[in-house]
């Protein structure tokens, strides 16, 4: 059934009825130092208002234990005084959190258009191929998980690949191999940076 | 007379971020001792004769916007600055944060006392986090200088200026989009009217400004709107920041006046150089992926926001994406629509069902697989999705399709007759790219 003759709706992945609920995962409360850091932020909102502070409060709960349980979920519910639906409400809206274990380097490969021209596609394939495994999945050994995202805005030093919290600029796609072996061997110092970052080279 | 940047003189120079290169090399804060020295009405009434307008896409004057946020009300008020720069093309605001910081902090104190605001949030997309850790830095340092907080300059004036992290939305960077995103919920448009002017942010009166757009203002209140005015075309004063991508010599930000042509930005010497491996020209992408194509014959079009506009695509966010004759245009459509499906926030039905149809008709197409009807089908599915949405999100993804059809139908129907990609390039995926 669809509104136009001749297509249909999005696949039934989609359907609510098909909607797994986040697993609880262990028991979950933030470190002391988290938990401070929550606090300061709240304040810079107004008292009546915590939930502005709910994408920091995730992004925390990110930091600490990597994802996002429903566990924490509920404890974030409970630091910001809403229901825990609508904390899941936002977790399943923004990209930028993960609700399944991700590996220690998130390799996210811009593919709109700017990057796509340069080659972006293939260092997809590239990295896919090297690690031995699809866009969107991580190596057994939890080191590396390949996510294609969306214009990452450094289209002038496309393609542009975002490791985590850092960028590592113009990775051409018969580079993107070594780039793989770079990392395992320097960790963070394979990553080229923000090449707005003049004093660091 | 030579045009001389002043947003981006000196974002190359080591340590531009920092409230001491600010203060020694760009006359930083001067701006701000002066606006207090004024009404805040005379701030508005000088923003208004400088013709300022909106830098993150509808080019709507600035100085109307801060007259529209409503006076007499006992609510607080507040400035949300828009750096939620996701519009594929676009990387401008990234650079002014970057190196530049102090000019926008200047930009949003001074803002908040012309509307009478005490806290300005900053919105950053989440990807930005280098950005933002250079922002809260210089943020830091303008607090302890005594530049934010209470009693600024001894002026009686309090600011706060807060930054904001999103979390990877494009859609939060429509303004009631992103006053959501502010509260703590998904981040999906409201009902206009009323507008954020009237109930925006925890349904106060708001001004959602763009970087750029505030960037502007300490050089407007410092220089005068004459001299502001006098720096582009009528009604498109100022600087412009423009964002040259894709198959040219050299990508990067270039600030120019609005009397450049497209054709200086891709071609001169001072900007992008002509294009990359001296392959020929195909079309432009004017103002971030969601304006329509131009063409060769239009590149002697100033880069303005009437004269673009008047040429039929607009000037949007002045990401400027160039692609050479390698590119095939139902590929880019598919490239383009692969982003609105993923992005679209999912509040109206012909933008979240409309555009995941548009995709996997033009990947049929792409693939060999397209029907004749197809063509006509896409066209159908574009045109519903116009003017039925909450907000411009929807044209935007309706456009690629529309204008790729308008300009290079010859190329979708040669993809159904031919059975495959009739312009594959090396540079695209060795496997078809499947949906996921």
């Amino acid at each position: 059934m669809s509104f136009h003759p001749e297509m249909d709706y999005a696949p039934a992945r989609f359907h609510r009825s098909e909607r797994k609920l986040a697993e609880a995962g262990e028991a979950f409360a933030y470190t002391a130092e988290n938990q401070a850091k929550f606090d300061g932020i709240v304040t810079r909102y107004p008292a009546d208002q915590r939930k502005s502070a709910i994408l920091y409060a995730l992004y925390l709960v990110q930091q600490q234990q990597g994802y996002i349980t429903g566990a924490s979920m509920r404890f974030v519910a409970g630091q910001i005084g809403c229901t825990a639906a609508e904390v899941e409400d936002v977790v399943s809206y923004y990209t930028m959190f993960y609700t399944k274990p991700v590996g220690k380097y998130v390799l996210n490969v811009c593919r709109t258009l700017s990057c796509a021209l340069l080659g972006a596609e293939r260092v997809t394939e590239e990295l896919c191929g090297k690690l031995g495994i699809h866009p969107g999945q991580t190596t057994p050994d939890g080191e590396f998980t390949v996510i294609e995202v969306e214009c990452l805005g450094a289209c002038d030093r496309a393609p542009v690949v975002m490791v985590n919290d850092d960028w590592h600029e113009r990775l051409a796609p018969e580079k993107a191999a070594a780039f793989v072996d770079d990392i395992k061997e320097r960790g963070r110092a394979a990553f080229t940076g923000c090449h707005l970052h003049v004093e660091k080279k | 007379m030579a045009f001389e940047p002043v947003l981006t003189n000196h974002v190359r120079e080591p340590n531009s971020f920092t409230l001491d290169f600010y203060l020694r090399n760009a006359r930083g804060y001067e701006g701000l001792r002066k606006a207090l020295t004024l009404k805040p009405g005379d701030i508005i009434d000088q923003v208004k004769a400088s013709g300022l307008r909106g830098r993150g896409g509808a080019g709507f004057p600035t100085g109307l916007k801060w007259q529209f946020v409503l006076k007499d009300t006992p609510k607080p008020k507040y400035i949300a600055c828009n750096a939620d720069e996701s519009e594929p093309g676009t990387f401008k605001d990234h650079v002014l944060m970057e190196r530049n910081p102090h000019l926008l902090i200047e930009g949003c104190a001074i803002g908040c006392y012309a509307i009478g605001a005490k806290i300005a949030y900053i919105y950053i997309r989440g990807e930005f986090y280098h950005v933002q850790e250079t922002l809260e830095r210089a943020i830091e340092e303008a607090y302890r200088a005594g530049f934010l907080g209470k009693n600024i300059l001894g002026s009686g004036f309090d600011c706060d200026v807060y930054v904001h992290r999103g979390a990877g939305a494009y859609e939060a960077g429509e303004e009631t989009a992103l006053i959501e995103s502010l509260e703590g919920k998904r981040a999906q448009p409201r009902i206009k009217p009323p507008f954020p002017a009237v109930a925006g942010l925890y349904q106060c009166p708001t001004a959602v400004n763009n970087v750029e757009t505030l960037c502007n203002v300490p050089l407007i209140v410092l220089n005068g709107p004459e001299w502001f005015a006098g720096l582009g075309p009528e009604k498109n004063g100022g600087p412009k920041l423009y964002c040259i991508s894709g198959h040219v010599k050299r990508p990067g930000v270039y600030e120019a006046s609005m009397h450049t042509t497209l054709r200086e930005l891709i071609y001169g010497d001072q900007y992008a150089q002509g294009m990359l491996d001296g392959k020929k020209f195909k079309a432009i992408i004017p103002g971030g992926s969601s304006v329509p194509i131009l063409l060769d014959k239009d590149l002697d079009t100033p880069a303005s926001f009437d004269h673009i506009q008047k040429a039929g695509s607009l000037l949007g966010s002045a990401g400027l994406i160039v692609m050479d004759d390698s590119v095939c245009m139902v590929w880019l459509a598919m490239n383009l629509l692969h982003f609105y499906r993923h992005e679209s926030c999912g509040k109206c039905t012909p933008c979240r069902e409309g555009g995941d149809w548009l995709y996997k008709l033009l990947q049929r197409v792409e693939n060999g697989e397209g029907r004749a009807k197809d063509i006509d089908l896409l066209f159908g599915v574009a045109s519903n999705i116009v003017g039925k949405t909450l907000c411009a999100f929807g044209d935007a993804a309706a456009t690629p399709v529309l204008t790729t059809l308008n300009l290079f139908r010859h190329e979708f129907e040669a993809h159904v007759k031919e059975g495959r990609c009739t312009l594959p390039a090396p540079w695209r995926a060795k496997q078809p790219v499947m949906a996921h």
